[in-house]
């Protein structure tokens, strides 16, 4: 409750920092057209990314949670510009990032595996460097050394890690190093997708604390990308629920897991082990998230929900206020709109 | 007590010749499960718990082995059988199923083959009732229209299906003891529920004894009757998961436990071990935490702790110590 106050307190109304407006990404899985037509098969296409609105206030952070395959790397990658959208747009501190060249300084992304993101072949010193001469930042010299070290120092690594290689280094270490190379040319921006996904919990709560730390120093602002419901109520101050490349839930954190709203969100949360109820069995999960090329008609999540009824299975559900007048989330549920489902409050 | 447990390991000792000398992966571990429990074993990776288990199938890759210390299933001592003998107790008495559930599949024979073939390699059974006893398996473990799925190749199935597959592949020759080795680190959080139910209901319905390797504590919390921690290849914790997570004994334990960001509350920060688990080639004399731990004095340093009583857990810690305690 208090973490919540207290980030809603660094936050200047109004102000976003990234704006994602109907953003769409569509991959072409098809065969080649004339095996197609000699085959007599359908072109199959892949919405990884459908229709997905949302904003970001500056300073905060929007954790994005779901299965396999809900999308969310995809997302991620979009927001970067690592891959072009289908559809739709994000707006960057106002303005498009389909073109502007200098935003790839201000938005800068650290990828889930360590041990495959940085190049074994390369000193550490080079690797956090290297953004900075890619950038026309600074010049190899004594000067650009010296940022360096202070990056690594910032990070909680030593100066003189400069000339050793990743191998020499542990999985949290590697994610530091990781965090030190997309901090060097001073982004706003960091995207984030499962950061601390590979490594061990003793050394995860070292990596988040240390985010959290530049955080509030620089004033970053993340998109956090993660499977673990756990971890984004440590990081987010609003979170963001995909199923099927669709938003479901967008909310606060602390309404969404005081009061979580959409069907699927709930069953998420019931679905967790929790380590104070030892011995206890979960409420079984019935099913798995469909085939994402032949997605369920209406709200892709019916066939799973137990509210589901027949205008779920023909109508797509609106990402839309949960409550009137108020603006404490949004939910993409006709349960939830029609005032078919209780508030229990998990 | 020797004929209550099905699975007994005294001070097993596992080593790796190296160019740099020998490394001592596995220190005197020894554990205990009776039949029909579920014993979680937990650590960082590199702790030792996976090799824990490889010692115990006799899958050790070379040049790791067991230099000392001694195994025994069911009363019968098992660590220095031949590879034959393995052969005979592997599948057949000890179940493994691992972390991913596609290597353990081969992806070239319909999951009917592969499930006949195990059965038929234990079991004196005929093609036809190794066929019939195949289905029952994947009906067992949740699959819908077995009769039909059994033709299909691993490629067909879903993460979660596939995970099953291997479940009742590990247990086509009902074993005594099941090794999961990180069995739903792969899937996701709705898909592990349905595998853990599914893994608890086996041990009950069978009385199977399970080794459940883990770093996930909420599924050791969910899962198992009592649990080990390791570091640092020994185990520094052992006792009813109950007590090892709510009022954990060990300085070790008590980090892990804080660190782990919770559900249901807000958390200004995560607590944090600084440092990191040493190498193996860098295990620093005394008690192996001690250079991280906030609560250690000058016996750590030069003494190291075997497993002391502590409440109903037992802890490898010198804060144990009678003398200490008193």
């Amino acid at each position: 409750m208090n973490a919540a106050m207290n980030a809603s307190s660094r936050i200047q109304p109004g102000e976003h920092l990234v704006q994602v407006e109907g953003l769409s990404k569509t991959f072409d899985l098809s065969a080649s057209w004339l095996s197609r037509l000699l085959s007599g098969r359908q072109a199959s296409l892949l919405h990884a990314v459908d229709d997905v609105s949302f904003t970001i206030a500056r300073g905060t952070t929007l954790a994005i949670v779901g299965e396999s395959g809900c999308g969310k790397s995809t997302l991620a990658r979009l927001l970067v510009g690592l891959h072009p959208p289908t559809k739709g747009r994000v707006l960057f501190d106002g303005t498009d990032n389909a073109l502007a060249r200098p935003l790839s300084q201000r938005i800068q992304m650290i990828f889930q595996d360590p041990y495959a993101s940085l190049d074994p072949r390369w000193m550490v010193g080079d690797i956090v460097a290297e953004p900075l001469l890619e950038h026309g930042l600074a010049s190899p010299g004594p000067e650009l050394q010296q940022r360096v070290s202070t990056l690594l120092e910032s990070v909680g690594l030593s100066g003189s890690d400069l000339s050793r290689f990743p191998h020499q280094f542990s999985g949290g270490q590697r994610q530091r190093i990781s965090i030190a190379r997309a901090l060097a040319t001073e982004p706003d921006f960091l995207v984030c997708d499962e950061p601390t996904s590979a490594l061990d919990v003793s050394v995860q709560a070292q990596v988040l604390n240390l985010m959290r730390d530049l955080q509030r120093d620089r004033g970053l602002t993340y998109l956090f990308i993660s499977h673990n419901l756990a971890v984004v109520r440590f990081v987010a101050d609003s979170v963001g629920v995909m199923y099927l490349g669709r938003l479901v839930e967008w909310a606060p954190k602390s309404r969404l897991f005081s009061r979580p709203q959409h069907p699927y969100t709930r069953m998420l949360l019931d679905a967790i082990p929790k380590l104070r109820d030892t011995g206890r069995s979960r409420t079984p999960v019935q099913g798995e998230v469909p085939d994402p090329l032949n997605p369920p008609s209406g709200c892709a999540f019916h066939p799973r929900c137990p509210l589901a009824n027949e205008r779920c299975q023909q109508e797509r559900p609106q990402l839309i206020a949960a409550e009137a007048g108020t603006d404490t989330g949004r939910v993409a549920c006709h349960a939830v709109q029609e005032g078919r489902i209780g508030f229990s409050g998990t | 007590m020797t004929h209550m447990n099905l699975l007994e390991v005294n001070n097993l000792v596992v080593e790796f010749a190296t160019r740099r000398g020998l490394l001592r992966a596995l220190d005197g571990v020894s554990l205990t499960i009776a039949p029909g429990e579920i014993l979680g074993v937990v650590g960082e990776s590199g702790a030792g718990k996976s090799l824990t288990g490889a010692a115990i199938i006799g899958l050790l890759d070379p040049p790791g082995r067991i230099t000392s210390g001694e195994i025994h299933l069911a009363g019968e001592r098992i660590d220095q059988y031949s590879e034959d003998q393995l052969r005979g107790i592997r599948g057949r008495r000890i179940g493994a199923i691992f972390q991913d559930p596609l290597a353990s599949l081969d992806p070239l024979y319909s999951i009917g083959h592969q499930l006949i073939e195990t059965i038929r390699t234990h079991l004196p059974l005929t093609a036809g009732q190794a066929r019939q006893r195949a289905i029952e398996l994947l009906e067992e473990t949740g699959i819908p229209a077995a009769a039909e799925r059994i033709n299909h190749y691993p490629h067909q199935f879903s993460g979660g299906m596939r995970q099953r597959v291997v479940i009742a592949l590990a247990l086509a020759a009902e074993p005594q003891l099941v090794i999961a080795d990180e069995p739903t680190t792969a899937l996701d959080v709705s898909i592990q529920a349905q595998v853990i139910g599914l893994l608890k209901r086996i041990c009950q319905d069978r009385g199977a004894a399970v080794m459940l390797i883990t770093h996930d504590m909420g599924v050791i919390a969910e899962t198992c009757d009592r649990v080990a921690v390791m570091y640092a290849g020994r185990i520094v914790e052992i006792g009813p998961v109950q007590q090892v997570i709510h009022s954990p004994a060990h300085p070790y334990t008590v980090g892990l436990m804080a660190s782990i960001p919770d559900l249901e509350t807000d958390l200004e920060r995560l607590a944090q071990i600084d440092g990191a688990m040493p190498r193996l080639d860098a295990i620093p004399p005394g008690c192996a935490f001690h250079p991280r731990c906030p609560r250690a004095f000058e016996r750590c340093r030069l003494e190291r702790p075997e497993l002391l009583d502590a409440n109903t857990s037992r802890a490898a810690c010198w804060l144990h110590a009678p003398e200490h305690v008193a």
